[in-house]
């Protein structure tokens, strides 16, 4: 199998701060790979340095097989890039924004293109409404629609559900994996962790770091975590108490319910050993989260970037 | 009540010490205009450049020369040896009077004849034109009173006896509009192309657009290029209708080629938009793209000689009307509309024009990213 996205060592500084920091990221075609991290991680940079909308300082690699900074131009045209914000005119109508795009794209059967985009998307009806009137799950799909017209063999998507309801979200995500099925490799940002549940793989990055590589269950059971959960009346209040305890590293509330992990299971044990005396709480051990890893590699990061 | 009216003065200060092209542009455009106004602007030119073409060299005619010189409105540049040379330079803009005095003028002043004296005044501008003008009867009168003394009292002339005649050229009228009606044409296009093109691009950074659009293989010439064209489109109409209003309200003919008024007009358009897009790659959303493009037009206006004698400025005030393409432009537009002036006399400003184009274009291109780096 052979790899969409092939990259190593990507740096990227602007000024002193480093914003990316020797990333490698193989990605092979047809899988969705979901790329988490905090605010700030590098997540943007990153997609718009394999995207060839930034030159990387450090690093390089191939992406649909071409050269990243040598072969941008053909990048370009192979691969939909997905901006955070939306990246279409607010003042051209649905259909003006997808013609010109298949013209930016130099695409043959415009027409023909722009009403299979426009049916595909359930939006034949309003083709001529202002795009700025569509509400933002709509324009999302819009979006989506827009950057796959050109049949990109790769989509590289920006947190694409920011601030979309459920339900749009669900139907976004049913397209990603259908455009997957036809062999397109997909590169979503997203901080959601449903979402992160629904790619076949997880990339992790803090601090402009990759700190995790993997499949869901594989990052949970690599990470080495435990977890336990109390129910029962007062447990959420707990959460502030335990949170600065040694051998954890979170504890929240969930409704009535508590979660707290930790790295090291006889730490996390002798943390909660005050509080599990109280026989109005319930206390098992639980499965950890892909949450909770990802909060725990973040104090990681944190700590390496310090001590760098 | 006054906590919440302090929370609101409060961050609008905050606000707005943050946005610093705002803040310059409050004290820049007052002290622009302070100083524009204030010390650049003289309604009543002195020392206009002249020429004089004296086929009668005698004690008298230099007094009538020097006494024009006193004035103070004239300064006499050239010494062209025949009438159409003086023509030329007159039609070039490079002096605004030509005095004429004929070989037999000291001749008949001794005869007791009516003796002549003929100024030919680049009448484009009234305003430049009028004061000197007026002057010159009364100087030459004086002059020749008391500089006439002893053996050549005899000479000293009765009153009226130096006829001074005026030819008024290119605007006999004296008529302001048909000096302001060209050079509106200047103004309206600066104001309208630069800013244009200023929000056209900014409008796309500030909306989140420019990221998208550089992500497809749309390159930066055909951004540049693809922005810029329908401007000249609009822009091209624009200049047709104010030619159409000119000559159907104000009776204002083109007088000279039609053609070079549109090679001049073309230019000027394509340095404008050059220009807009010069400020576009430094602001950062569409407020400061306007602010940037009214702190171009004002010195647009007044330095160009649009508004005031271009020649009444400064010297440090007209250099600085040299570096903007609209002064160059009101000359082309004023010479081929009023004057009839043919390519040798525009060609100085076309190139000036073509000199600052490649200046900004150069400027605009440097400054231009493919990337988002």
């Amino acid at each position: 199998m052979s790899l969409a996205i092939d990259v190593h060592d990507l740096v990227k500084r602007y000024g002193k701060r480093t914003v990316v920091d020797h990333v490698s990221l193989g990605i092979e075609q047809g899988r969705i790979c979901g790329f988490l991290g905090p605010n700030g991680s590098g997540k943007t940079t990153t997609l718009r340095m394999i995207c060839g909308l930034l030159t990387p300082d450090g690093g390089g690699g191939t992406c649909l097989g071409h050269d990243l900074v040598r072969e941008r131009d053909a990048i370009k045209r192979r691969a939909g890039y997905m901006t955070q914000r939306f990246g279409l005119y607010e003042d051209l109508t649905i259909r003006e924004n997808l013609e010109f795009v298949a013209r930016v794209y130099g695409l043959d059967r415009r027409k023909e293109r722009v009403e299979q985009s426009l049916e595909r998307l359930g939006l034949t009806t309003r083709q001529n409404q202002l795009a700025g009137a569509l509400s933002g799950g709509w324009k999302q799909r819009l979006a989506l629609a827009a950057c796959v017209l050109h049949e990109p063999r790769l989509l590289l998507l920006d947190e694409p559900t920011a601030g979309v309801d459920p339900k749009a979200r669900r139907a976004f995500w049913d397209e990603i994996h259908a455009y997957a099925a036809e062999g397109i490799t997909v590169l979503v940002s997203t901080h959601y962790m449903d979402e992160a549940e629904r790619c076949h793989e997880i990339a992790y990055i803090a601090y402009g770091e990759l700190m995790a590589r993997g499949s869901a269950a594989d990052i949970i059971r690599q990470s080495g975590l435990s977890a336990f959960i109390a129910r029962g009346p007062g447990a959420d209040r707990l959460a502030p108490r335990l949170r600065d305890a040694d051998g954890v590293t979170a504890a929240a509330a969930f409704g009535a319910t508590l979660h707290v992990c930790g790295p090291d299971h006889d730490a996390l044990v002798r943390a909660i050993e005050p509080f599990r005396h109280d026989e109005n709480l319930d206390w098992k051990e639980a499965e950890p989260t892909l949450e909770d890893v990802f909060i725990h590699l973040m104090g990681r990061a944190r700590d390496n970037a310090l001590d760098g | 009540m006054w906590q919440r009216l302090l929370a609101i003065i409060v961050k609008e200060i905050q606000q707005l010490r943050r946005d610093r092209l705002t803040f310059a542009m409050m004290f820049g455009v007052p002290i622009m205009q302070l100083l524009l106004f204030g010390y650049a602007i003289d309604t009543d030119p002195h020392h206009l450049p002249a020429a004089v073409i004296s086929a009668d060299d005698t004690t008298v005619t230099r007094t009538i020369v020097s006494a024009l010189s006193s004035t103070g409105y004239m300064t006499f540049t050239e010494r062209p040896r025949s009438e159409a040379e003086a023509n030329a330079l007159l039609q070039r803009g490079a002096v605004q009077f030509v005095v004429t005095i004929p070989s037999d003028f000291t001749r008949r002043l001794v005869r007791g004849e009516r003796a002549q004296v003929l100024i030919d005044a680049d009448a484009t501008d009234p305003l430049a034109a009028a004061n000197p003008l007026a002057s010159a009867q009364p100087a030459i009168e004086q002059a020749l009173r008391r500089d006439l003394t002893g053996p050549l009292a005899s000479l000293n002339p009765r009153p009226g006896a130096v006829e001074l005649v005026l030819q008024r050229r290119y605007n006999p009228e004296g008529k302001a509009r048909l000096n302001i009606v060209p050079g509106l044409l200047a103004v309206i296009l600066t104001m309208t192309m630069v800013m244009m093109t200023a929000l056209a691009v900014t409008r796309e950074r500030e909306r989140g657009t420019m990221e998208n659009l550089l992500a497809t293989p749309v390159g930066p010439i055909e951004v540049m290029i693809g922005k810029i064209v329908p401007y000249i489109a609009i822009g091209s109409v624009q200049v047709v209708v104010i030619l159409l209003i000119s000559r159907g309200l104000f009776g204002i003919e083109t007088e000279g080629s039609v053609a070079l008024l549109g090679l001049g007009t073309a230019l000027f358009i394509t340095v404008n938009l050059a220009i807009g897009f010069t400020i576009s790659t430094v602001t950062q959303n569409q407020l400061q793209a306007m602010q940037a493009s009214v702190f171009f037009l004002l010195p647009s206006i007044l330095l160009s000689g649009f508004m005031f004698p271009f020649r009444g400025m400064p010297q440090w005030a007209q250099w600085l009307g040299e570096v903007l393409p609209a002064t160059h432009f009101m000359r082309v537009v004023r010479g081929l509309m009023l004057k009839g002036a043919g390519f040798g006399d525009v060609s100085a400003e076309l190139l000036a024009m073509c000199v600052l184009l490649l200046v900004v274009s150069a400027l605009a291109i440097s400054r231009y990213r493919v990337t988002l780096d």
